[in-house]
């Protein structure tokens, strides 16, 4: 891979994160370069979900720092997440079943939206001007995942795979600098794999948005990441280069299931 | 003081009473996660069958056997025929049906009972305990007295048989994790089905005690909403919770009703009575402020 | 092959964009319009504004009020009775005490104080949900009926909280028959029809659904919870707020607090179910629904009773009502979540396809 990496926009050091006494983490470091795919791999119940989840503000951990962009932040809310530019997807998907596609995935846009409640109730210039504009915005979106032919189609009735690729759709639509993942192709055909490969690697490629990705099927991570996180009952037991990862006696164990 | 005494204690004993209601609440709760709002509905259906079969010329021994009948077929019939056609719908369509289901037997039980209020004699005279008063001077009445003993007997009972019985440990199985149960062997929607009826059975109970102490009327129906503060402040999951959050809205009700409207009067004048009847409500939403979870419930996150 | 879209191709996100984008939905809310305000008027009678119409649009109105907060951002409320007899309240005192107040000045401000009260009463939604909010409604419903009794400032110390709403004069003009307040109401209640529409296609909208489907997906796309619950029950509340000003001045014209029970809240819930929660057009369908259902209970039982020749009370009417009641709130989320808006739209469909089967 021929890209340019850039330097660390995401720094987590000694993370502990505890659900009363299960300890999901446990003195996690590692960071993440801007405009790199990065993989976490672990076994099931390894943390990996958590993880994603303090990196955007869903779960607070106990101790640790987080530093994003060269500002650390103690506490921070998914919302400000989100306007500082961390998109994501969910493991289990997270759409919003009422509504069709095409609403799904504006409301990508909303912390792009200025309009006030009253300016759309009575319909006036901005709040329409702004409909349009991120309307074409979304289109966009549309049209690089090829789902224009649902647009108008209630999320709910999509079958599992284009779930999926809408979801990638609410969250490229708010234009991330960093999109976050988690397990994206659990669940699909090889097919439906391949799209979303692609999809994944073009973002990286055409926008320069940063990756954070799980993933289970090691043949996709070693792939397309540029550096991989091991988490095992949420420790790290391995971190780098996609081959180096591969070969750790630490990580072969883990996943061959010898006992701990 | 001795005043004071009185009404903390009848209120003690009155909360018992929402208690008694709460409980039913709980149980469908715990193994069903529905929030079944009509529990009230189904008190007020119990204590209208037993009187309606004591009209018709049954002894009272035989129109409870009947009620219990009727509520426990009428629980399994709601399971079957509503709540089992709603099993992927979310909580709250599951709860907007057991609105509709409140209704139903609103409209229901009058028409097969009679909608006229009613007496129900147990047999337990409503009178102070002689020796407490001449004791101490308070007057504490000798059925609020024995339905504190209903309700003590009740809960235990309710927890021997989750303690002991195949099909208790299966309710409990179910209320931790539904997958657990599935491979006790009793098919879920059995269980559901045994845990409406428990609840008609608590309905039944429950009902008995109100309908003896207020009257058999539709007025009941008001007095078993209140149960849904006691389970607020007890938390949704927690039996004792709905003892003691029971107590606490039965005890604060009544002293409120005593000692806020003097200090109303003196502040804004005229007249401020009838605070019991939102007290309840404001203080679980203090509750709600301050502890979400309940006195008993767990915190959780949600998991994404 | 009356109703379709072929050949109506959208040129831009403009045209797409439009309230009907379809040209016959367009005729169609034209022809609604157009009977509303002047076939009805010249041919309906003093019974029918004031025994059906009137309270139809009112009702449509709160339940619009309650659609936006329980439909659109998946509150639920058992409070909204409540929140009329506030704006029923605050308008006949900002009328009492303010001199020379307009109106319609008065059933704004009205609103507006539903609002806030609506607000108050929402704060919880932002620790709990589901029927830990509707308990804590629950408060609101039982705690605002029992000040606006107690307190006597409320009702301007009349007995019991009764008040008697004042004349409607708008530019010098008093509403005086039942033809006139039919029209302002209608006004009024198309304008509000119309606002709602417009908030709920927009952002504003689509942060209430997105609350409403998964609310931690909706803060990780950026969605602030706190202010977008309260928004809706600020909303909300206005709008049953205004429903109630209408309520007590067009409609019974004197009311007392206990008016705005708890079975009037359950009723404005139920006009949502049936009508269809998250439509519009629902919360109109639903108030015609439970309006008119007691009505036509009350002519066609006695009637049907004495046909097989049995025994009949209005008792047994009312609970046979309340009977009916429940059993098609449980029919319709059981059957058709989405109610009769949905239904609506079923047809719709047909028609396109008409007269060909597929
Ligand atoms: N909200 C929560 N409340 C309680 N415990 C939690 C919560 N979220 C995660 N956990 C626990 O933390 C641990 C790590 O869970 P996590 O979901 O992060 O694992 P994962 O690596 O994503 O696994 P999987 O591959 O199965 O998705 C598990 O033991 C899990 O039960
Ligand atoms: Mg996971």
């Amino acid at each position: 891979m021929s890209k340019k990496i850039g330097d660390v926009i995401l720094d987590l050091q000694n993370i502990s994160l505890r659900f009363g006494g299960v300890k999901a983490l446990t003195d996690i470091s590692f960071d993440v370069r801007e405009h790199e795919i990065r993989a976490i791999i672990g076994p099931n119940g390894a943390g990996k979900s958590s993880m994603l989840n303090v990196i955007n503000g869903v779960y607070h951990p106990q101790e640790g720092v987080i530093i994003f962009r060269g500002r650390e932040r103690k506490k921070m809310e998914p919302h400000h997440a989100a306007t500082q530019g961390i998109a994501r997807t969910f493991q289990n998907i997270a759409l919003f079943k009422g509504m069709s596609v095409l609403d799904n995935i504006m409301t990508g846009r909303i912390t792009r939206m200025k309009a006030s409640f009253v300016e759309h109730a009575l319909w006036l210039g901005r709040a329409r001007r702004e409909e349009l504009e991120h309307r074409k915005k979304v289109e966009e979106v549309i049209d690089f995942l090829e789902i224009q032919h649902i647009r108008r189609t209630p999320v709910g009735r999509l079958p599992y795979g284009l779930q999926k690729r809408v979801e990638l759709g609410r969250a490229l639509a708010a234009e991330p600098s960093m999109l976050l993942l988690d397990e994206p192709m659990a669940g699909m055909n090889v097919e439906e794999k391949q799209d979303m490969c692609r999809f994944i690697l073009d973002v990286n490629d055409q926008f320069g948005t940063t990756i954070v990705l799980i993933e289970h099927d090691m043949g996709v991570v070693m792939d397309i990441s540029d550096r991989v996180v091991v988490l095992d009952y949420g420790k790290k037991i391995g971190d780098g280069l996609p081959d180096d990862v591969k070969n750790n006696p630490d990580v072969i164990t883990a996943y061959l299931g010898v006992s701990h | 003081m001795q005043f004071f005494l009185e009404v903390l204690i009848g209120g003690l004993l009155s909360g018992v009473m929402y208690a008694l209601v709460a409980l039913g609440f709980v149980l469908i709760y715990k193994a069903s996660g529905v929030f079944n709002f009509a529990q009230g509905a189904m008190v007020y259906l119990a204590a209208l069958s037993v009187v309606g079969c004591m009209e018709k010329g049954a002894p009272l021994w035989l129109a409870i056997l009947l009620a219990f009948v009727i509520m426990t077929l009428f629980g399994i019939a709601t399971e079957k025929f509503v709540l089992r056609k709603l099993v992927n719908q979310p909580p709250i369509a599951l709860f907007m049906a057991t609105i509709g289901l409140a209704f139903f037997i609103e409209g229901l039980a009058p028409m097969l009972f009679g909608s006229e209020p009613r007496a129900l004699d147990l047999g337990i005279v409503d009178e102070p305990i002689p020796a407490i008063l001449d004791a101490w001077g308070i007057v504490i009445s000798k059925f609020d007295l024995v339905a504190a003993g209903v309700a003590a007997l009740l809960v235990t009972t309710l927890a021997l048989f989750f303690q002991y019985t195949r099909i208790g440990r299966a309710l409990r199985a179910v209320a931790d994790d539904h997958q657990a149960a599935l491979s006790i062997g009793i098919p879920l929607q059995h269980i559901w089905a045994i845990v409406w009826g428990i609840a008609g059975f608590v309905a039944l109970v429950a009902g008995l005690m109100w309908g003896a102490r207020n009257g058999v009327q539709f007025a009941l129906t008001f007095t078993a909403l209140k149960a849904l503060p006691v389970l607020i402040i007890g938390g949704f999951t927690s039996v004792p919770g709905a003892i003691v959050g029971g107590l606490i809205i039965g005890a604060s009700e009544k002293l409120a009703e005593i000692y806020l409207p003097p200090v109303m009067q003196s502040l804004f004048g005229g007249n401020f009575g009838g605070i019991e009847g939102w007290f309840p409500y404001v203080l679980a939403l203090f509750f709600l402020l301050i502890r979400p979870e309940g006195l008993f419930g767990e915190k959780h996150i949600d998991r994404v | 092959m009356i109703y379709r879209e072929a050949g109506q191709f959208k040129t831009s996100y403009a045209a797409d964009q439009q309230l009907f984008p379809i040209r016959q939905d367009r005729i169609g809310v034209l022809i609604v319009l157009a009977v509303a305000f002047l076939a009805i008027p010249a041919v309906a009678s003093e019974y029918w504004f004031s025994a059906i119409l009137i309270p139809f649009l009112i009702f449509s109105l709160a339940a619009l009020g309650l659609n936006i907060l329980t439909g659109y951002a998946g509150q639920l409320s058992l409070g909204s009775a409540a929140f009329m007899a506030v704006g029923a309240y605050a308008a006949y005192n900002f009328q009492l005490r303010i001199e020379g107040i307009p109106i319609l000045v008065s059933f704004a401000c009205a609103g507006l104080t539903a609002a806030g009260v609506g607000i108050l009463f929402g704060l919880p939604s932002l620790w709990i949900k589901g029927f830990y909010l509707a308990v804590a409604t629950l408060a609101a419903q039982f705690f605002i009926v029992w000040c606006l009794t107690k307190f006597p400032w409320f009702s301007n110390h009349s007995s019991s909280g009764v008040i008697s709403a004042q004349k409607i004069v708008i530019f010098g003009h008093e509403f005086a028959s039942p033809r006139e307040k039919y029209l302002l109401v209608l006004t009024l209640v198309a304008v509000m029809a119309l606002a709602a529409k417009n908030m709920v296609r927009s952002s504003t909208g689509r942060a209430w659904m997105a609350v409403r489907d998964m609310d931690v997906a909706a803060e990780v796309i950026g969605i602030r919870l706190m202010p977008t619950k309260l928004l809706a029950f600020a909303v909300s509340s206005f709008y049953c707020g205004v429903a109630g000003a209408l309520y007590a001045f067009c409609y019974l014209g004197s009311v007392e607090p206990d008016g705005f029970s708890l079975d009037m809240s359950f009723r404005i819930l139920f006009m949502i179910i049936i009508g269809g929660a998250g439509s519009i057009l629902g919360s109109f369908l639903g108030a015609a629904f439970i309006l008119l259902l007691p009505i036509f209970l009350d002519i066609a039982l006695p009637r049907m009773a004495g046909l097989l020749g049995l025994p009949f009370s209005n008792a047994t009417v009312s609970h046979i009502q309340i009977l009916l009641f429940g059993t098609l709130i449980m029919f319709f989320l059981i059957v058709e979540p989405h109610g009769l808006a949905r239904l609506w739209q079923i047809g719709k469909e047909k028609l396109r396809l008409w007269p060909f089967p597929h």
